[in-house]
């Protein structure tokens, strides 16, 4: 592909290409990386801080990895919960541990996980939350809600927005301007504002794959009003091309000129609208469900996830707890970065940006 | 058009009465734009499965007649076209109805809207005042160090999540006690003097402000850097150095005026992004904006202040956008002439 080897060119467009490449594999293989399941919970380990890895035991010497567990105690003069390290039994962290089971790509079922410890230890690299559950397995599996919300909800934006755009610009008259009155008023609503309105109306009761469904949906529906205005001026430019006088000529539909003739000479724009977009989306929903009207507990999902950072004490002493605002922002960062050198290389006009 | 004698005319003759004829034709624009904005809102929140008066039903004080008179007053009993008549003839006198706790909806309008516009004002006006110098900043070094440095930090300032940002500058405030956290005044802010006031209230500023500033510089700042490197590539500008103009006067005098024009059209984006933005930020920090208004109504599913809020952020946002019209058509006399409409 020449997009690709164009991208492998710039040091940065390269480097966030790397790095979106390992974090879809991170979130793909989440089961096996993770050490606990994204529901594992251990009530007696609420807002334990990250587990200390020791590679240099108490003589001295290089020793394999090990880490102690945490036991919650009381301090009377400090007045809260301490968490010590139990000294007495140490665990070293084996990979191709066996821990919950799960299935390899929903079929092959095994025990095996990336590391662990074997049975009675605990491991939480990033600590663990209000419910005792492991903030470093949680973060894997937040991805796959936060990474792959915004380019579902760009599955049902582009087709919208081309067919849209495409119609209206192409048939022209009162149809043009009623479809683009309706697409420009959803676009004077402060988009926050619609987004906060159409989450808040959701019924509650809905399992955690039909609410997923649903904020893609809501999410789409902020963002194709815009996308298929500018479709629209772009088809009114390409309408007036000999390629498309011609095809008129011959008598084809209005249907299929638009859809095979028109729309097609968009895909330049549209591959790097979908990359410059993505981000907008993975903020949203973070946003969104950062708010609670997202992404629901159980389930965990970046911006959920910092929902808990909404309490001082959690930000003050639980430092671990804002990990998923690091990602978030690595990701977005990455999406930029590989956004803009898309567009350079596909959009000609724009090289002075260079 | 080719005609000196023409064009002089078009520009000392005509612009007093076409700006004229531009800005109510703008204005009549918005009328239908706000009818379809209702009526979208409207029906969204009305159809939703949500029962406005869940509330008052709960609450085993208020008796079943008050309950029938809420529902009268809502209209909740008709046809939903004919809710939504009565609401929109209300809404055009004027009148808001009351939120679900009893208050009028618009004195809590005119106590919110104004703190969220003093916000954004402020963010609009400082991401100019230091956006637009970077940007050209950027595009006369364009490809040494300093541009290299300023795009990473401006990637940086559109990467970072707005609530996540106000979160860690909530630690920051909390560890140094430098700033009050949450709130626009002090609580003894009716006390002091009005020097005092000023600074109480630009200590509770800072923050949000800086939260907003730092994402919305980004983007406009890159977005002048783009503008003023097309602008320094066109032929006009290379004659201009042909001519033997200083450096200076050729990015000042002919580059500057036509890369900002573009940035006034971004005016009314930024500031609708603004406006989204200000919720979470508003949020965050306690602030008592009309963002943070509408988060608690969406909660409490107060459909009178949704709705009035909705409405009222759409307004601004359409007001945002006709303001920067008209400020473009008095930098650009290209869209006063007409030319800029595709009749060139």
């Amino acid at each position: 592909m020449e997009i690709i080897k164009k991208i492998f060119q710039d040091k940065f467009a390269k480097t966030a290409f790397l790095v979106l490449a390992i974090l879809y594999a991170v979130i793909l293989f989440a089961d096996f990386i993770a050490p606990y399941s994204s529901g594992y919970s251990n009530r007696n380990l609420s807002y334990a801080p990250p587990s200390k890895i020791y590679t240099i035991n108490e003589k001295g010497k290089l020793s394999l990895p090990y880490t102690y567990n945490y036991v919650r105690e009381y301090d009377e003069n400090l007045m809260q919960t301490v968490f010590k390290e139990d000294k007495s039994t140490k665990y070293f962290i084996k990979p191709f541990a066996k821990a919950e089971g799960y299935k390899i790509a929903g079929i092959i079922p095994t025990h095996r996980h990336l590391f662990g410890v074997r049975e009675g230890g605990e491991i939480h690299l990033l600590g663990t939350d209000i419910n005792g559950r492991d903030v470093f397995s949680r973060l894997l599996f937040g991805g796959r809600i936060s990474m792959t919300i915004g380019f579902l909800a760009l599955f049902i934006v582009f087709p919208i927005g081309l067919l849209y755009g495409g119609i209206s610009g192409y048939m022209g008259g009162l149809l043009d301007i009623l479809m683009m009155r309706f697409a420009e008023a959803i676009m004077a609503i402060p988009s926050f504002y619609l987004l906060i309105i159409l989450a808040a109306i959701l019924p509650s009761g809905m399992t955690s794959t039909q609410r997923f469904m649903l904020i893609v949906i809501i999410l789409a529906m902020i963002g194709w009003a815009g996308f298929a205005r500018v479709v629209r001026g772009m088809v009114l430019s390409i309408k007036e091309e000999d390629f498309v006088q011609a095809e008129r000529v011959m008598g084809a539909s209005k249907l299929r000129i638009i859809l095979k003739h028109i729309l097609p000479q968009t895909t330049s724009y549209v591959i790097i609208a979908i990359t410059l977009s993505v981000p907008s989306y993975i903020l949203a929903e973070s946003g969104l469900s950062f708010l609670g009207l997202g992404i629901q507990q159980p389930d965990a999902s970046w911006g959920n996830m910092l929902k808990e950072a909404q309490e001082f004490t959690n930000i003050l002493y639980r430092p671990w707890l804002l990990a998923p605002g690091g990602l978030i922002f690595i990701a977005v960062l990455s999406f930029n970065i590989l956004g803009d050198a898309i567009r350079d290389i596909l959009d000609p006009k724009s090289i002075v940006r260079k | 058009m080719d005609n000196p004698e023409n064009k002089t005319s078009d520009i000392k003759g005509k612009p007093a009465f076409s700006t004229f004829k531009f800005i109510i034709k703008r204005i009549l624009q918005t009328i239908p734009l706000l009818i379809i904005v209702s009526m979208i809102s409207f029906f969204i929140i009305r159809l939703a499965p949500i029962d406005p008066l869940a509330e008052l039903r709960l609450n085993p004080s208020i008796s079943q007649e008050t309950l029938d008179k809420e529902v009268h007053r809502l209209k909740l009993d008709k046809p939903i076209y004919i809710q939504y008549l009565s609401w929109a003839v209300s809404f055009v006198k004027g009148d808001l109805g009351y939120t679900s706790a009893g208050e009028k909806v618009s004195t809590k309008l005119k106590e919110r809207i104004p703190n969220t516009l003093l916000l954004t004002t402020i963010v609009i006006f400082m991401t100019w005042i230091v956006g637009i110098p970077l940007g050209i900043f950027a595009a006369i070094k364009k490809e040494t160090a300093w541009d290299r440095i300023l795009t990473v930090i401006s990637s940086i300032g559109m990467a970072i999540p707005s609530f996540f940002f106000a979160i860690l500058l909530l630690i920051f405030a909390v560890k140094t006690g430098w700033f009050p956290v949450g709130g626009l005044t002090s609580y003894n802010y009716n006390e002091m003097s009005l020097c005092g006031k000023f600074l109480d209230l630009t200590k509770h500023l800072i923050l949000p402000v800086t939260v907003l500033f730092t994402i919305s510089l980004s983007g406009l700042q890159r977005q002048m850097r783009a503008n003023m490197l097309e602008v320094l590539d066109s032929d006009y500008v290379k004659f201009a150095r042909a001519k033997g103009l200083s450096e200076f006067k050729v990015v000042f005098k002919h580059a500057l005026r036509n890369a900002v024009n573009p940035m006034i059209t971004l005016l009314g984006f930024e500031f609708a992004g603004l406006l989204s933005g200000a919720a979470l930020t508003e949020y965050v920090f306690q602030f008592p904006g009309l963002g943070r208004l509408i988060l608690e109504a969406v909660m409490k599913s107060d459909i009178n202040l949704v709705m009035a809020s909705l409405m009222m952020g759409t307004i601004m946002l359409i007001l945002g956008n006709l303001l920067a019209d008209i400020l473009l058509m008095i930098t650009d006399p290209r869209i006063r002439t007409g030319a800029a409409d595709g009749n060139h």
